[in-house]
């Protein structure tokens, strides 16, 4: 069995006096897609944000290709974070600038590299998702499913191994949803290893290599889409799957 | 006659000469006032706990002491512990140190309407604290200072009439002294008012100008 290309143990959170995350572990193959399911509030978001040490978790361990991640050590921090992308419901563009300079800004001011080569990066994995004639705009001109697009790319530009998205089409009317799928789903076929947490079971079953039921800071089942759909081991999750089923339909 | 005579030999020399002096305090102090103001409001933000607290100080100090006491302070208190300044050198370091309290403000208030998500997104990037905050929250936040920081700037240029008091003779100088000598004090008053209305007219124009060129479509809209 080759190495999990990411390692994440016993990450624990509490707010307060809330423990919204009660010793999640989880290992990802490259490769991998793991999608996140499960209710609001079930901590699929702080996980997430977890990984990456946006939310500083009170317990815990991350691996990435076998390398424990110190959050202490800053420059660590920052070298593991680059090699993390982290998609946000919210899109969370950089308001003051234009789709072409989000994708850029972090190739030349993080990475170091030369301002033509890094807007040559931005405008392929622009072109990549399908913006190519929008570069210029600047977020307030874009659709929700465009913002969600640039922030696609801007991740991508960074050359990640690992791709986090946390509900990145829950923000988003109906209508433009499939475009931010259509980008994911290349994503996946091109062997981007994403942990991913979305409401859309439909385009989860269609992609995953794992589903994972999270619930109140745990995670209660994961395994392959047709066993947690079809035949889950836990009642809660098989209550869960048929209400959003029902609700998001498509299967 | 006579009075178009006096105003054309005594009067616009002098006023032409403070205008300029004036100009020449309020230009280097609205710079270094607004870098200070700058630095400052991004300390009082993200500086670690003892940082916070000096900046906050300095702030609470030069807003809360009127600004006259602080000139006499640095021109004639200072004086006392050996240093001297020359009354044009004591009216810029006070301008500048209590223009530089009030842009804090600005610029605080600026920093912290900035949305979180935008850090998060900066964070996730790789970025560091320090280039987080120069290349993603500043540029928002000084677009947001404008109208503020500006409405400061418009207020220095008043309050330089302020030099006078430690004997740096600007234009507010040049007026009193014109006006003792010639008791016109109608006459000058009016002209020296004009000069300063001129100053903060052309300023503001300068400053919607910025205003205008740093415009970003849909930024100011996404306040929320």
């Amino acid at each position: 069995m080759t190495s999990p290309i990411l390692r994440i143990e016993n990450l624990s959170k509490k707010y307060g006096q809330r423990e919204v995350l009660k010793g999640v572990s989880l290992e990802v193959e490259k490769g991998d897609l793991k999608i996140l399911i499960g209710p609001s509030g079930a901590g699929k978001s702080t996980f997430l944000h977890c990984i990456n040490f946006l939310v500083k978790p009170d317990e815990g361990h991350v691996w990435l290709d076998n390398e424990e991640i110190h959050p202490a050590r800053k420059r660590e921090l920052y070298a593991y974070r680059q090699k993390v992308g982290m998609i946000f419901q919210d899109f969370n563009l950089f308001d003051h600038l234009t789709a072409f300079e989000n994708v850029r800004i972090g190739l030349v001011k993080v990475k170091g590299i030369g301002k033509d080569a890094a807007g040559a990066r931005a405008a392929q994995e622009l072109e990549r998702v399908g913006l190519k004639e929008h570069m210029q705009k600047y977020p307030s001109q874009l659709s929700g499913g465009q913002k969600q697009r640039v922030s696609i790319a801007r991740a991508l530009a960074m050359d990640p191994e690992v791709m986090l998205l946390d509900e990145p089409t829950s923000a988003l009317d109906p209508e433009l949803i499939g475009e931010v799928h259509a980008v994911i789903r290349d994503l996946g076929k091109s062997g981007m290893t994403m942990i991913m947490a979305t409401h859309q079971i439909g385009f989860a079953s269609s992609l995953a290599s794992e589903i994972i039921f999270m619930e109140d800071g745990r995670i209660l089942e994961q395994g392959t889409p047709s066993k947690i759909f079809n035949d889950p081991d836990n009642s809660r999750t098989r209550e869960f799957c048929s209400k959003i089923t029902d609700l998001y339909g498509e299967r | 006659m006579e009075t178009l005579l006096y105003m054309q030999t005594d009067v616009f020399p002098a006023l032409l000469r403070g205008f300029g002096v004036s100009i020449r305090l309020i230009v280097p102090s609205a710079l270094v006032g607004l870098a200070i103001g700058i630095i400052v409001g991004v300390l009082r933000v993200y500086g670690n706990s003892f940082v916070k607290i000096a900046a906050d100080l300095y702030a609470g100090l030069f807003r809360g002491i009127p600004l006259v006491i602080q000139l006499f302070i640095w021109y004639f208190g200072l004086p006392y512990f050996k240093i001297f300044l020359s009354p044009f050198a004591a009216s810029v370091l006070g301008f500048s140190l209590c223009s530089g309290a009030y842009h804090s403000e600005y610029v605080r208030g600026a920093l912290l309407s900035i949305k979180r998500g935008q850090m998060l997104a900066a964070e996730s990037l790789g970025f560091s604290k320090i280039g987080m905050i120069v290349s993603i929250i500043l540029p928002q936040a000084v677009r947001r200072a404008l109208p503020g920081a500006g409405n400061e700037i418009i207020y220095l240029i008043k309050y330089s009439s302020l030099a006078y008091m430690i004997t740096c003779i600007e234009l507010t100088g040049e007026g009193k002294i014109l006006a003792s000598n010639s008791f016109r004090f109608t006459e000058i008053f009016l002209t020296v008012g004009a000069c300063y209305l001129l100053m903060t007219s052309v300023a503001a124009i300068i400053l919607a100008k910025v205003e205008n060129h740093l415009k970003i479509p849909g930024f100011e809209q996404q306040r929320t």
